[in-house]
């Protein structure tokens, strides 16, 4: 047992890759769900949309990364106009029905055989991340070492840039929710006929909302594409949009820095559970070595659930969060 | 503005007596001044006739009450008129405008503005939120200018008004309190307030003084009474008739969904049409000598 | 009420492992993928030689030709999911697919020993129905299977509908309870040998029971708190991620048969061919359904059950005991989803997530005849399946979901309240 290693994996993970790409997925859930009781199930299709833009703008367009990125907003707020209109008239349950079914068909397209040309199937998409590292100010040999744990200078570059987006969409939704737009959206949260007695047109409240959250997960899905050099229909399930809601209510609702201080614990802990587990598989541990490294795998997932469970009981309101705030006792 | 009629230094209470005086006591009759006129306002709920308004006008700049027994049709009336929910057919008109089929939050921006039943206070707000909810053409509600933060200036304006009309409402003290923490008297004067943040001119108040403790009655009471003092038209909807004849110049009854009777409180209560209505209704109460005190419990369809 | 959620859920974990350490199979070396290639006539088995399989994969791509005795074998750079093909055109004449789009096998997982060594992976051959036949005859069997899949998402939608209608919870877990009847009728066939009557009668009483389980631990108590609806709908998100994964920790990723009537060679009706256990799951899907219909229309439970759907307070005023309806729901909800799963274990083998892949088609059913009506969400199931399987004519099988999903955003945009539902019951 590697306690060390353990440690170093729980640090690198905790301000990794995936906790960048979740911090920004739960930032745009805090937006929709957190500050506006919006309850959008389809984050992972604003995240698959702003990866495939970049992936297929690069490999199949000839364009460059930031065209890439340009469309993947555009797509974003594209889709967020697309599932709005028809929902946001109609009781939350829909709108939580229909986001996961678009999540659902954005991503059995993508991993068609039909439409392989262009997404790349079930295999997606490699080779578009090059435009992005030409960016990057440190030199080749700029290792981060943590411990056991080497962070090589392209995924330092990813990982300064994913925190400052990070820190930027903090700040954006810090300067809204203290604005009388925030006022408005909160007001929605609570009983959006009282919003509406006052003259206020909730619908674009709420579609400004959508196409904000759905935004911010265009940028995890662009964080994702270049730190993993790779785009995969896969990595969209459903699960990533339900992780994302478990960040987001672990670290607290309705509050600007709940998803950045969720993902970070949550991100330390998933990927701590994994190495610990897979630790005491090899050394044998009693209980543990009767499991292999999928069941391990799929352990963790699992205390997901039974975690977003738990909290949703005993600690609706995460960390960060105050109970008297939260919209969670709606209709 | 109403009072482009009274240039008379008489009290509106008076003057909107006066102006009522020689309308006929007959259901759906002409005003002088109408404001609010509605025409074949019918709505249905699965078969069941909810709202059934052949015609009705509300007299500019007076206090007219909508009573009937449960399930006239009033909140529903209400909901209609002010675009909360959509009928069958039916056309009305405020302000000479035709707002028929005009969704809510434009109704409000018209000088349309309601209360209602179940109060809406936003209880996970702070008072004092709550009434700025309430200002109008607010730049800080544009997403742009919301990050850019260009509503400094005018949010400052917008918090003295607010705090005027909590002064005015007794609600200052309270005004960092959550407003869930408001007891059920001084949410509906909160909302009431935060209504006026909208500069309204027209109030509609469903059953303004449900669950409001009888300290704070006469206050209410005279808050209403100050909204025609300052020139706006008041409907509401109440079931307490001491209320009803304390405060309003002009009562509209109705039962299963049409206008039954229409009149000064007096003489309404006294209406045999209105009395039989309200025994054929569910009614657990009798009528008292005084005329009738109605059950204050509440839930119209 | 954790240590009351705690002791349910441990209960269920020891009957788990049991079971599962009595089912696991035998380990083999090396990482391959293979299988037995047989073609089923008149009930004996025939190997298929010269057939070509793919095996697509994380980069790697290879493929193997079944042998003499139909065996065939790929072996593999790695562990890893995997998409196996059969390619259609080398089959010998006159033998298909029995299920025409099983022509991929997607996301094969391949695990180190322990679970397996050799994935093995079986398409079902029998005798050939798709080489000859026309568009019409096509649309026949097409017809015929849309609706066998649509009494299948009825059992599921009828359950997640009345429990919707009685308690407003939309209940995302509701897929887990779909797999649960599958899964505990295969460990009590394949995996503690019994016979598969009553191994699919348990697993009916089972499903029944763990559907009174998930309101007794979990959802009545969260009521008696007072927790709200999209809190409820976010813990049953949690429970499905919880379930979904406690089953694969202990069943593992592949899918599986029934020990009996797995692969069973088609009868011909003029056009349309059927094995045996489709027309059982005809009858049995219907027969189900429509008990369910007369017990909720003609007892007085059924009529408390409808009688707490249009109005909680006024049942409760009315003398109604609204939370043993409510008990008498889940109950009810939890046995035609188990035995949804049951029957889907014939026409989609057996796994982990079948529930959760056709959670989405049963939410669309649902939306689609209208949230919280009986009628709406048999017809809205029967409409969804028969689409998706019709416009297979039109569109690649991969995309039949897609286009059933569509259809839900579309009809969300004209009526918003269904095909069957009531416009109050919106908002």
């Amino acid at each position: 047992m590697d306690w060390g290693y353990i440690f170093a994996v729980m640090v690198t993970s905790a301000f990794g890759l995936q906790a960048i790409v979740f911090g920004l997925a739960a930032i745009g859930i805090n937006v929709q769900f957190g500050y506006t009781g919006l309850l959008n199930f389809g984050q992972a299709a604003f995240m698959a949309v702003g990866g495939y833009a970049v992936a297929v703008t690069v490999v199949e367009l000839g364009l460059s990364f930031w065209w890439g990125v340009l469309f993947g907003l555009i797509g974003a707020v594209l889709l967020a106009l697309l599932l709005g209109v028809p929902t946001l008239r109609l009781r939350a349950d829909y709108l939580a029905i229909v986001t996961i079914a678009a999540a659902e068909i954005i991503r059995l397209i993508l991993r068609s055989v039909a439409f392989k040309e262009i997404f790349g199937g079930s295999d997606g998409k490699q080779a578009f991340a090059d435009g992005f590292f030409e960016l990057s100010f440190l030199s080749a040999d700029a290792d981060l070492r943590i411990g056991p744990a080497v962070v090589n200078d392209r995924q330092l570059f990813t990982y300064i840039v994913g925190w400052s987006l990070v820190a930027l969409a903090c700040l954006v939704v810090w300067l809204l929710v203290r604005s009388p737009w925030g006022r408005v959206v909160k007001g929605i949260r609570e009983d959006e006929d009282a919003v509406r007695s006052l003259g206020k047109n909730v619908f674009v409240y709420k579609m400004q909302a959508l196409v904000l959250g759905g935004i911010f997960g265009a940028l995890a899905g662009f964080v994702t594409a270049v730190g993993a050099q790779n785009v995969n229909p896969d990595s969209f399930k459903t699960d990533a949009t339900f992780f994302a809601y478990a960040i987001l209510i672990l670290g607290g609702a309705a509050r600007v820095f709940g998803p950045v201080l969720g993902t970070v614990i949550f991100w330390a802990l998933f990927q701590g559970t994994d190495v610990f587990l897979r630790e005491g598989i090899d050394a044998g541990l009693p209980i543990i070595s009767l499991m292999d490294g999928t069941q391990a795998a799929v352990l963790r997932v699992m205390l997901v659930g039974l975690g977003l469970m738990l909290l949703m009981i005993y600690r609706p309101q995460g960390i960060l969060g105050d109970r008297r705030e939260l919209a969670l006792d709606a209709r | 503005m109403p009072d482009s009629a009274s240039t008379s230094a008489m009290p509106k209470h008076e003057e909107a007596v006066r102006f009522l005086a020689d309308v006929p006591r007959e259901p759906g009759v002409p005003k002088p001044d109408p404001i609010l006129v509605a025409d074949g306002v019918h709505r249905n709920f699965g078969g069941l006739t909810a709202v059934d308004v052949k015609h009705v006008e509300i007299q500019r700049g007076s206090i007219t009450a909508l009573v009937g027994p449960n399930g006239a049709g009033k909140t529903t009336f209400f909901n209609l008129l002010t675009g909360f929910d959509t009928p069958d057919s039916g056309s009305w008109l405020f302000n000479g405008k035709d707002i028929a089929g005009v969704p809510s939050y434009r109704v409000a921006r018209m000088g349309m503005v309601r209360t209602f039943q179940l109060t809406k206070a936003l209880s996970k707000m702070t008072v004092i939120d709550n009434m700025r909810l309430g200002g109008t053409n607010q730049v800080g509600e544009r997403m742009l200018q919301a990050i850019l933060g260009l509503w400094r200036g005018q949010e400052k304006t917008i918090t003295a008004k607010a705090d005027e009309l909590l002064s005015r409402f007794k609600l200052f003290e309270k005004r960092e309190d959550f407003a869930g923490s408001l007891s059920g008297g001084q949410r509906k004067l909160l909302e009431m307030a935060r209504a006026l943040m909208t500069d309204p001119t027209m109030v509609m108040l469903d059953e303004p003084m449900a669950g409001v403790n009888p300290a704070l009655t006469q206050s209410l009471l005279e808050h209403i009474k100050g909204l025609r003092e300052d020139g706006m038209t008041v409907l509401f909807v109440e079931h307490d008739m001491d209320v009803v004849r304390d405060i309003s110049d002009w009562v509209i009854v109705m039962a299963q969904g049409q206008v039954i009777a229409e009149g000064p409180p007096d003489e309404v209560m006294r209406n045999e049409a209105v009395i039989s209505a309200y025994l054929g209704g569910h009614h657990d109460k009798a009528l008292t000598d005084t005329g009738v005190s109605f059950t204050q419990e509440s839930s119209d369809s | 009420m954790l240590r009351r959620i705690l002791a349910a859920l441990g209960t269920v974990i020891i009957a788990f492992l049991a079971l599962s350490f009595l089912a696991s199979p035998a380990s083999a070396d090396g990482q391959a993928i293979g299988g037995k290639l047989e073609n089923r006539v008149d009930g004996t088995k025939v190997p298929v030689a010269g057939v070509e399989i793919t095996v697509v994969g994380g980069g790697f791509e290879g493929s193997a030709t079944s042998d003499a005795v139909g065996v065939w074998r790929v072996e593999l750079p790695d562990l890893g999911t995997y998409d196996v093909t059969i390619n259609v055109e080398t089959l010998p004449e006159g033998v298909g697919l029995t299920e025409a789009d099983k022509v991929t096998i997607e996301q094969v997982p391949v695990k180190p020993p322990l679970f397996g060594g050799l994935k093995t992976v079986t398409f079902p051959l029998g005798v050939s129905t798709a080489v000859t036949t026309s568009l019409w005859e096509q649309a026949a069997q097409l017809t015929v299977s849309g609706l066998e899949f649509g009494l299948l998402i009825a059992l599921g939608a009828l359950g997640l509908s009345i429990i919707y209608g009685t308690t407003g919870l939309v209940n995302f877990a509701h897929g887990e309870l779909i797999s649960f009847g599958a899964l505990a009728t295969w460990v009590l066939n394949a995996g503690l040998g019994l016979n598969f009557f009553i191994a699919a009668i348990g697993g009916l009483l089972l499903s029944a029971a763990f559907g009174w389980l998930n309101n007794a631990a979990l959802w009545r108590p969260l009521r008696k708190r007072g927790t709200g609806l999209i809190a409820m709908m976010i813990v049953s998100i949690g429970l499905a991620l919880f379930l979904r994964n406690f089953y694969q920790f202990f069943i593992g990723a592949d899918k599986k048969s029934y020990s009996e009537y797995a692969g069973m060679a088609g009868i011909a009706f003029g056009p349309v061919s059927l094995t045996p256990t489709d027309l059982a799951i005809f009858v049995v899907a219907i027969v189900a359904l429509a008990a369910t219909v007369l017990v909720l229309a003609k007892t007085r439970l059924g009529k408390a059950t409808r009688a707490v759907s249009d109005n909680p307070s006024l049942a409760a005023g009315a003398g109604i005991n609204v939370e043993r309806v409510i008990t008498f729901v889940w109950i009810i909800g939890g046995a035609l989803a188990g035995l949804g799963g049951m029957l889907l274990g014939f026409t989609q083998q057996v796994s982990f997530q079948m529930g959760f892949q056709i959670l989405l088609l049963v939410f669309a059913a649902v939306t689609l005849g209208g949230l919280g009506t009986i009628a709406g969400a048999i017809f809205g199931s029967i409409i969804v399946g028969l689409f998706i399987q019709l416009t297979t004519l039109i569109i690649p099988t991969e995309l039949k979901n897609v286009g059933a999903l569509l259809v839900l955003i579309i009809i969300l945009l004209v009526r918003p309240y269904g095909l069957l539902g009531r416009r109050e019951r919106i908002g």
